[in-house]
């Protein structure tokens, strides 16, 4: 597997990439500590410092690079000419305003990556304009890479009356609550596996979150390069073989591709690791281990930037009963429900899902019933981890990074704890929450701290309902 | 390829700071996970509060240094609290879920912009530790030389003070554990039901360790942005506490001299290894970047990929570590 051997890889990695091949740290050092002999003593405890230190300053350098938020207030009039708007006041919550200027176009320096909430001052738009929804005046926006972002406010000719502000608060909620529905599906079709594979096995998987990032990379890889980017000599084969296929095909690859890494590690890796009688705990940490080994490989081969999939990436969001969603956000809504559904109706009436909520829910009976329990397990995990690609590959609409993953595994937990450790439907209904409550509590809190509320909700179940809303009490401890 | 700048580069960081810093906060894991068998993911939060501790009360506050090193310990406590308190009555991989999700929520909330007249934010905190070094009889500019180590003595200073809080508390620890609390805690993490038979309150045991415990991480987290001179939110990400994990095991879990070894084991294959990499010849390295992407920042990767292969495989195939025995440590579910 290797993302970037392909000849056209764009991303903002390359630019460093290039830097560092033109620098060449290593070997620099290297010559100076030979040339100044007297001074190689120095040298090394300066180099030991700063190895030392590599730590924080891997991490943080992105913090202090010159990024920021930038773009331009244009709207078309009638007769189809481009009006820039010039003056008008924008803001970023924590990081200072500015006007825009006589081509209407505008930046604010941010300190780094991170989400950040864009605001527009109505009160300074011109008297003829006028934004196309009142209640945007607000774009959340995720800071991922060290490029600008830019950001759209879609502006029209004619002033609106504002609305009162009891719409204005409404129109908000139910637009926060639809892109909550909307991350409490990816998040349900990332936690069921989760759910499955504890009920099953006892083993928290917490490298459930890299299976995500799997998903969310290799759906990069298909829609770029096809399996030509793995197996070269395939190059002359046509679409998914040879070359970059559709998002489409790439995501039914990914999930198989995604069933089979599963399946692998727990063939290879946990089924062993059960045989030799390796404890719960112990296998515990070697999930961790493999989180944090999945994690870095694939931050070596994909690099540290933000990336897009080459379908489907930019789209403008159209205004659906004042709500404003992207037709890829819905495509996605809409298939994450019917195999969500799917998942449903399988786990209820197929002969292998019966025997998985059995497995889930008496290990020892389902066994002693003719259950093969070892089979159960197997496709617990394939299946687990073929939905948590599927997750990766929705997430990826939207940005494609190398801990895609790791970011929701917070979200992730939540979701499984509310709903119940163990319980895949308890899964499904945690996650819709948890999405819900994440994203309407930025109606109150800054955006950055949404994370808080993950950690909230965990603590409250488990404080007052450790067994979350479907589980059992017996399993808890 | 310099071997001997290799070795002394190897040797030098096996007393260096990093070891030390690393060592305090295995300790305090090992008290949690080696004696009472709690599985805690998120350690990084505490030596996060410790740092803060300090931190905040000096740059928030104007507290005086010294009021700050009390203020880590009350953090800790705090933090030991509200992690432990819901989730050490159920079953050990809740705390595992709520710690990792403390330690990332922790990192996010201190270096959010609402937070940053109180913890300085992404810029994170400076200029707190002038007291600690006031007080250094090293002169901290001048070079000292040991053999064929030369250290600041700034450095020098650090590594003494350092040194003697490890030795000590380690030597704490290994007294603790046997007396009759440690005991109790070894009898909780073999069998909680026994344990409880005989009368012992597993809960307030389990808590009194992870505030232990946590207290030694806070410790580590003092000592590290001490070193350092500055605090860095960022510095305190989760792949802190799985290098932690890794000392831990290397060491072995459970015996009180293992942190220190495990933590110069580690250090020295990282830096080993590092080297040997970015010694190679040109020619070799623009091979194995063409073939398996080599890169220099590819290379500062590399001690990730072996603590997650080298976790992995310990608690597959040595769960009790290097130097640990079966019967201590077995790595069992309660």
């Amino acid at each position: 597997m290797c993302f970037g051997c392909g000849s056209k890889v764009e991303s903002s990695g390359d630019d460093f990439r290039e830097f560092l091949e033109n620098t060449r740290l290593g070997n620099v050092l290297t010559n100076l500590s030979n040339r100044f002999q007297t001074l190689r003593k120095i040298f090394i405890f300066a180099l030991l410092c700063i190895f030392l230190s590599l730590f924080g300053v891997s991490r943080t350098s992105a913090a202090e690079s010159d990024l920021g938020i930038s773009g331009q207030l244009k709207y078309r009039t009638a007769t189809g000419e481009t009006v820039f708007v010039t003056g008008v006041t924008v803001s970023v919550e924590g990081s200072g305003s500015v006007t825009t200027d006589e081509t209407g176009s505008f930046r604010i320096p941010v300190p780094g990556p991170g989400e950040y909430r864009v605001l527009l001052d109505t009160s300074t738009l011109p008297d003829t304009v006028s934004l196309k929804d009142v209640s945007r005046d607000f774009l959340n926006v995720n800071l991922s890479t060290n490029k600008d972002q830019v950001v759209i406010f879609a502006l029209q000719d004619g002033s609106k009356v504002a609305s009162p502000e009891s719409t204005f608060a409404l129109r908000r909620v139910v637009q926060l609550s639809v892109e909550g529905i909307k991350f409490g599906l990816y998040l349900a079709l990332a936690s069921v596996g989760l759910s499955l594979i504890f009920g099953t096995t006892g083993l928290v998987n917490f490298a459930h979150a890299e299976l995500v990032t799997f998903g969310n990379l290799m759906g990069f890889f298909f829609n770029y390069y096809g399996f030509a980017g793995a197996i070269g000599f395939l190059a002359p084969l046509p679409a998914p073989l040879g070359s970059g296929s559709n998002l489409v095909i790439a995501a039914a690859l990914t999930m198989v591709a995604g069933g089979i890494l599963g399946y692998g590690l727990n063939r290879f890796i946990f089924r062993p690791a059960r045989r030799s009688g390796v404890s719960l705990l112990a296998q515990m940490v070697m999930t961790i281990g493999g989180s944090i080994l999945l994690r870095y490989i694939f931050l070596y081969f994909f690099t540290g930037g933000t990336r897009a999939y080459r379908s489907y990436s930019a789209q403008r969001a159209n205004e659906f009963l004042g709500i404003f969603l992207t037709p890829k956000d819905i495509a996605s809504m809409l298939v994450s429900v019917v195999i969500l559904l799917i998942i449903g109706f399988g786990l209820k009436r197929t002969r292998s899902g019966r025997a998985m909520r059995a497995v889930s829910d008496n290990r020892d009976l389902s066994e002693s019933s003719g259950i093969d329990v070892e089979k159960v397990i197997s496709q617990v995990w394939t299946t687990g981890a073929a939905l948590a690609s599927l997750a990766g590959i929705f997430l990826g609409l939207d940005a494609v990074t190398w801990e895609s993953g790791f970011r929701i595994l917070l979200f992730v937990f939540a979701a499984v704890t509310l709903g119940g450790l163990g319980t895949a439907f308890g899964a499904l209904f945690g996650a819709l929450i948890v999405g819900l409550v994440i994203n309407l509590s930025t109606l109150f809190i800054d955006v950055e701290l949404k994370n808080m509320m993950a950690l909230l909700v965990l603590v409250v179940v488990l404080m007052f309902k450790p067994q979350g809303l479907f589980g059992r009490k017996e399993r808890i401890g | 390829m310099d071997w001997g700048f290799i070795f002394e580069r190897t040797f030098s960081t096996m007393i260096g700071p990093e070891v030390v810093i690393y060592a305090l906060a295995a300790l305090g894991l090992n008290i949690h996970f080696g004696y009472t068998g709690l599985l805690n993911f998120g350690h990084v939060a505490f030596m996060a509060s410790g740092a803060y501790g300090l931190g905040v009360s000096v740059y928030y506050f104007h507290w005086n240094f010294w009021i700050g090193l009390g203020m880590a310990m009350v953090y800790s406590v705090v933090l030991a609290l509200i992690l432990g308190i819901p989730t050490l009555r159920l079953r050990a991989d809740y705390l595992g879920l709520v710690t990792i999700a403390a330690s990332e929520t922790i990192r996010i909330t201190v270096r959010s912009r609402v937070m940053k007249p109180i913890t300085g934010g992404a810029e994170g905190i400076s200029e707190f530790s002038k007291p600690f070094y006031d007080l250094s009889p090293f002169e901290l500019g001048k070079f000292y030389n040991f053999g064929p180590f030369r250290y600041l003595g700034r450095d020098l200073w650090v590594l003494v003070v350092g040194w003697t809080i490890l030795i000590l508390l380690t030597l704490m620890v290994q007294q603790v554990m046997r007396a009759p609390w440690g005991r109790a805690l070894r009898a909780i993490r073999e069998d909680e039901d026994a344990a409880r038979s005989l009368g012992k309150n597993a809960y307030s045991f389990k808590i009194q360790s992870l505030l232990f415990g946590g207290a030694i991480g806070a410790v580590a987290g003092v000592v590290q942005v001490v070193q350092k001179g500055s605090i860095q939110a960022d510095g305190f990400n989760p792949t802190i506490t799985f290098t932690i994990w890794m000392i831990l095991i290397i060491g072995g879990p459970a015996r009180p001299w293992s942190p220190i070894a495990g933590s110069m084991i580690y250090w020295s294959l990282i830096i080993f290894v590092e080297n040997v990499l970015r010694q190679l010849s040109p020619q070799t390295r623009e091979t194995l970047e063409n073939t398996i992407k080599l890169s220099d920042i590819n290379i500062g990767q590399m001690r990730y990929i072996i603590v997650g292969l080298g976790l992995l495989l310990l608690a597959r195939y040595r769960p009790q570590g290097i130097f640990g025995s079966r019967e201590e440590m077995a790595l069992d579910d309660r």
